[in-house]
């Protein structure tokens, strides 16, 4: 049996009040829910504050290039489909710089739960805008207020029938490390958007904020339900619904390839006679 | 020159079929005994255009490609005044008769009797593979195999079309009458070699196909890639084959993501490499460099075409060696290797496989779309000697690390189960600091130890510091694994004579070329070397200095405006390469082209090379 102490203590480099901590010990608690020793999991992350977090806590690690965390992860999942593979990093990273690839994640379907801190502004680089920065919010690099509109990433995610979308709030560690249970167990591309205070550089969208918005949905809620959870998708500004918005039981990428069937690649060598017979097609 | 060659080239416009009568034509005469150097002369565009396909062929080795031409195969009307100043003397054109040709060497042949319009190109290879005294049984066989699989409701028209094509052109009609098979020889007509009973037992491929069988014979896993001209056909090789091989080839939304899901895919487990071109490969940069951070094998092929930008996408340049060799920031490690005929497109790339996995750092296979897609044939390779690499079983390669590295099993669990307090409470070290600066090399998943690396500069167990006195011992541990790839470089093949009056230096697709060129300077009483590179980095200068030193005239001779090799061996060695020979209109270096450019460069009178 894992239990949470597998996953270790560490120092870390965050501001005091972040919401990384408490994301931290719910991705512990959800890890040890969903039953994973820390070697069957390889955390995959790009760079920003919150790609940092696999660092502090046991487990096989790559932390990559800013924005590249899904196709690094999704090339590590093909090469080992029998790992748990999980990204974590930042709203910047992989809706901003990584957009293209969250969209091809989305229509592959491959299983990796994807974990990402969104607190509406960068802070690594120290206040820029993000994404899913609120239009108008003012910042040093947007001294007239943001002129984007706000990335909605559970929106696009469930209208582009992502297997699972969920949202929570680190305000609320058990609703968090029950989605990130959730999101590691589904068989499939699972995105958990994750809302978290930045305390040194958002001074609009503060645990207070959040705190006042954020509702659990119903329990009569059926995520199969697509056209209902596209609606609720686009709630936001008076009443922001967490928990899983949306699911379906669509064939993962790595279910679909036939050539998994015989163990991951990683265990697999040449096999001398299947070579001979295809050099055989170019006599 | 000496060389026995004849050449066939086939042009009309795409979509014609020129590619499928100009492989199944290759592929009879490699089946016949013959060698073939294939040259793909195409625009940019699915249908019309003017495309050429060249057969060079020759009972002997030859490995390069010939500007005049022997025989022509127009499949239009715009083909025979594009081509015809080529012909040589007793050269032939075979041409519908419905076609326009008031060149007396054109034999005007009715297709339309010969079969229906679909089968016009078994019709096509019939004429021409009768007329070149090739075998009956042999061209239906090849037929057979062809539309066998796909269309086997078509093998029997297919045939019959051969058939009659075949009669037609054994001259049993009065047109035919006056021109008697090129293989006969007689009346004028241009001498067809004929090849020897006892060949035949020799493959056929082209550059990207043997880059593919080699990365697969070498064990790679994954492949991933955006397609582009001229490196598609290495995945589309591979797809061909994933099944049986075993191997994920997968079509991916950007170069970016190529390249970071190949890394992703090594870190874990499976030899991994993708392939692309110019702006491509330009994308992929930040991920080059990823690699050499982490220390992740990853095999990058890349196939050139002219630049800037989009440049001429179907053409052929070797314009890309001063960018691959520079590409990513920062400094680490990295060998380029440069294949000069398909069969080294095979075992470079084996050979890349096992560098990048030894050395733990990208290593790339630089070749162009002249070799990509020359078809030519290869002897069949002794498949029980190849070996494979094994990811993960570093402690074999390193020779072991100087201390830290706990060793690779399951029981060294320190970081998994036993709830360590810190990074450096002595789990598994990915990044130990080690005398060659090899680190040992687990796989996640693969123990209970765990695997931690980083983009960000790290400590001995990958995470991430800013402790400027580790980044000191990591960037010399990463740079020290140069020494090893050294060591393990390819020295440049020397070929021809001592101490010559002309050295030629080239690297990669023009090997060919260049010793052809070199075989007819002797020819022409001149003693002359070549000086070829099959890999151009990392260079070891005592390798090759003293031919440079002792030569008379040195000339570089390089697909590229700049002199790209001369460059870096100049900046390597100090010696300046005095001459240069340059090809930088799309086509690819042919004898014909080196000589004609000697012969000007010898008009301007020696510029002697030297150390500066």
């Amino acid at each position: 049996m894992t239990k949470i102490e597998d996953y270790g203590k560490y120092e870390t480099a965050w501001c005091p009040g972040c919401g990384n901590f408490s994301l931290l010990e719910a991705m512990k608690s959800g890890l040890v829910k969903a039953g994973l020793a820390p070697d069957r999991v390889i955390f995959v992350s790009g760079i920003g504050q919150a790609a940092k977090a696999p660092h502090y806590l046991n487990a096989n690690v790559f932390n990559g290039l800013h924005g590249r965390a899904l196709p690094a992860a999704t090339g590590a999942k093909i090469a080992n489909h029998e790992m748990s593979v999980i990204v974590e990093s930042g709203e910047g990273c992989c809706y901003g710089e990584g957009g293209n690839h969250f969209l091809a994640a989305i229509r592959r379907n491959i299983d990796i739960a994807m974990i990402v801190h969104d607190n509406q502004i960068y802070g690594l680089t120290k206040g820029q805008a993000s994404p899913t920065s609120q239009e108008g919010m003012k910042t040093k690099a947007q001294p007239g207020g943001v002129l984007s509109e706000r990335f909605n990433p559970v929106a696009v995610a469930v209208a582009m029938h992502a297997g699972f979308v969920a949202r929570s709030f680190t305000g609320m560690p058990d609703h968090l490390s029950d989605m990130i249970n959730l999101a590691i167990r589904h068989r499939g591309f699972a995105l958990v958007d994750v809302l978290q205070p930045c305390v040194s550089f958002n001074k609009v969208n503060n645990f207070a904020w959040y705190k006042k918005r954020c509702r659990e949905l119903p329990p009569d809620h059926d995520p199969l339900d697509w056209e209902k959870a596209m609606k609720i998708a686009m709630e936001w500004d008076e009443k922001i619904p967490v928990g899983v918005i949306y699911k379906n039981d669509r064939a993962s990428f790595c279910d679909r390839l036939s050539v998994l069937g015989k163990g991951p690649l990683a265990e697999r060598g040449v096999d001398k006679k299947e070579l001979a017979s295809i050099l055989d097609e170019y006599m | 020159m000496s060389v026995r060659a004849f050449n066939i080239a086939i042009g009309g416009e795409a979509g014609q079929g020129i590619v499928t009568i100009g492989e199944l034509l290759s592929k009879l005469l490699v089946r016949s005994g013959y060698h073939i150097v294939v040259t793909q002369s195409y625009q940019s565009r699915i249908r019309d255009g003017h495309n050429t396909f060249y057969v060079r062929t020759c009972p002997d080795l030859i490995e390069a490609p010939q500007e005049s031409i022997d025989l022509l195969i127009a499949l239009d009307g715009e083909t025979i005044p594009i081509h015809s100043g080529k012909i040589g003397a007793g050269g032939l054109i075979l041409a519908d008769e419905a076609l326009a040709c008031e060149d007396e060497r054109c034999l005007r042949i009715p297709y339309k009797e010969l079969s229906k319009e679909k089968f016009n190109s078994t019709a096509v290879l019939g004429v021409a593979s009768s007329i070149l005294g090739l075998d009956r049984e042999k061209a239906a066989a090849l037929i057979g195999e062809r539309f066998g699989k796909k269309h086997p409701e078509d093998v029997k028209e297919n045939l019959l079309a051969l058939a009659r094509a075949f009669d037609w052109a054994a001259g049993n009609n009065e047109r035919s009458a006056k021109f008697p098979k090129v293989a006969a020889g007689g009346g004028g007509a241009v001498q067809f070699p004929k090849a020897s009973a006892g060949g035949g037992a020799r493959m056929m491929m082209n550059g990207n196909q043997a880059i593919a069988l080699g990365a697969v014979s070498a064990g790679a896993r994954f492949c991933a890639f955006y397609p582009m001209t001229p490196s598609t056909s290495v995945p589309l090789t591979l797809i061909s084959i994933a099944e049986k091989a075993g191997l994920v080839v997968e079509q991916v939304e950007d170069e970016i993501a190529a390249v970071n899901m190949a890394v992703g895919a090594s870190y874990a487990g499976a030899p991994s490499m993708v392939a692309t071109s110019g702006g491509g490969f330009a994308l992929m940069v930040e991920g080059v460099s990823l690699a050499g951070m982490t220390e992740t094998p990853l095999v990058l092929v890349v196939a050139q075409r002219p630049g800037p930008a989009t440049g001429l996408p179907t053409r052929t340049e070797q314009a890309d060696l001063g960018f691959v060799l520079h590409a990513g920031h920062g400094e680490f490690p990295r060998a380029i290797l440069t294949p000069g005929t398909v069969e080294e497109c095979f075992h470079l790339t084996r050979r890349a496989f096992f560098l990048a996995e030894e050395f733990q750092t990208p290593v790339f296979v630089l070749t162009d779309q002249y070799l990509a897609d020359s078809f030519r044939a290869v002897e069949p390779f002794d498949i029980g000697s190849l070996d494979f690499v094994r990811p993960g079983s570093g402690y074999a390669h390193g020779g072991g690390p100087t201390g830290g590295a706990a060793p690779p099993g399951g029981e060294a669990a320190a970081g998994a189960t036993a709830g360590r307090s810190g990074p450096e409470s002595g789990a598994y070290l990915r990044h130990a600091l080690t005398e060659n600066g090899i680190s040992p090399r687990l796989i996640p998943g693969m123990s209970a130890n765990l695997v931690v690396t980083d983009s960000d500069e790290h400590t001995e167990d990958g995470h991430l510091t800013e402790d400027l006195e580790v980044r000191i011992l990591m960037v010399e541990k990463r740079l020290k694994k140069s020494e090893g790839l050294i060591k393990k470089s390819v020295p440049p093949e020397y070929a021809g004579d001592d101490a010559p009056e002309i050295l030629l230096v080239s690297w990669g697709s023009s090997r060919g070329p260049v010793m052809e060129a070199a075989r007819a300077l002797r020819e022409n009483g001149k003693t002359t070397a070549v000086l070829h590179f099959s890999q151009v980095w990392p260079m070891a200068p005592e390798a090759f200095i003293k031919y440079l030193d002792k030569a008379g005239r040195v000339v570089s001779v390089e697909g590229n405006a700049t002199g790209q090799l001369a460059a870096l061996i100049a900046r390597e060695t100090g010696f300046m390469i005095g001459d240069r020979i340059s090809r930088y209109d799309g086509r690819p270096l042919t004898p014909e082209y080196i000589l004609r450019k000697f012969d000007s460069l010898a008009g301007k009178g020696s510029s002697p090379g030297g150390k500066e």
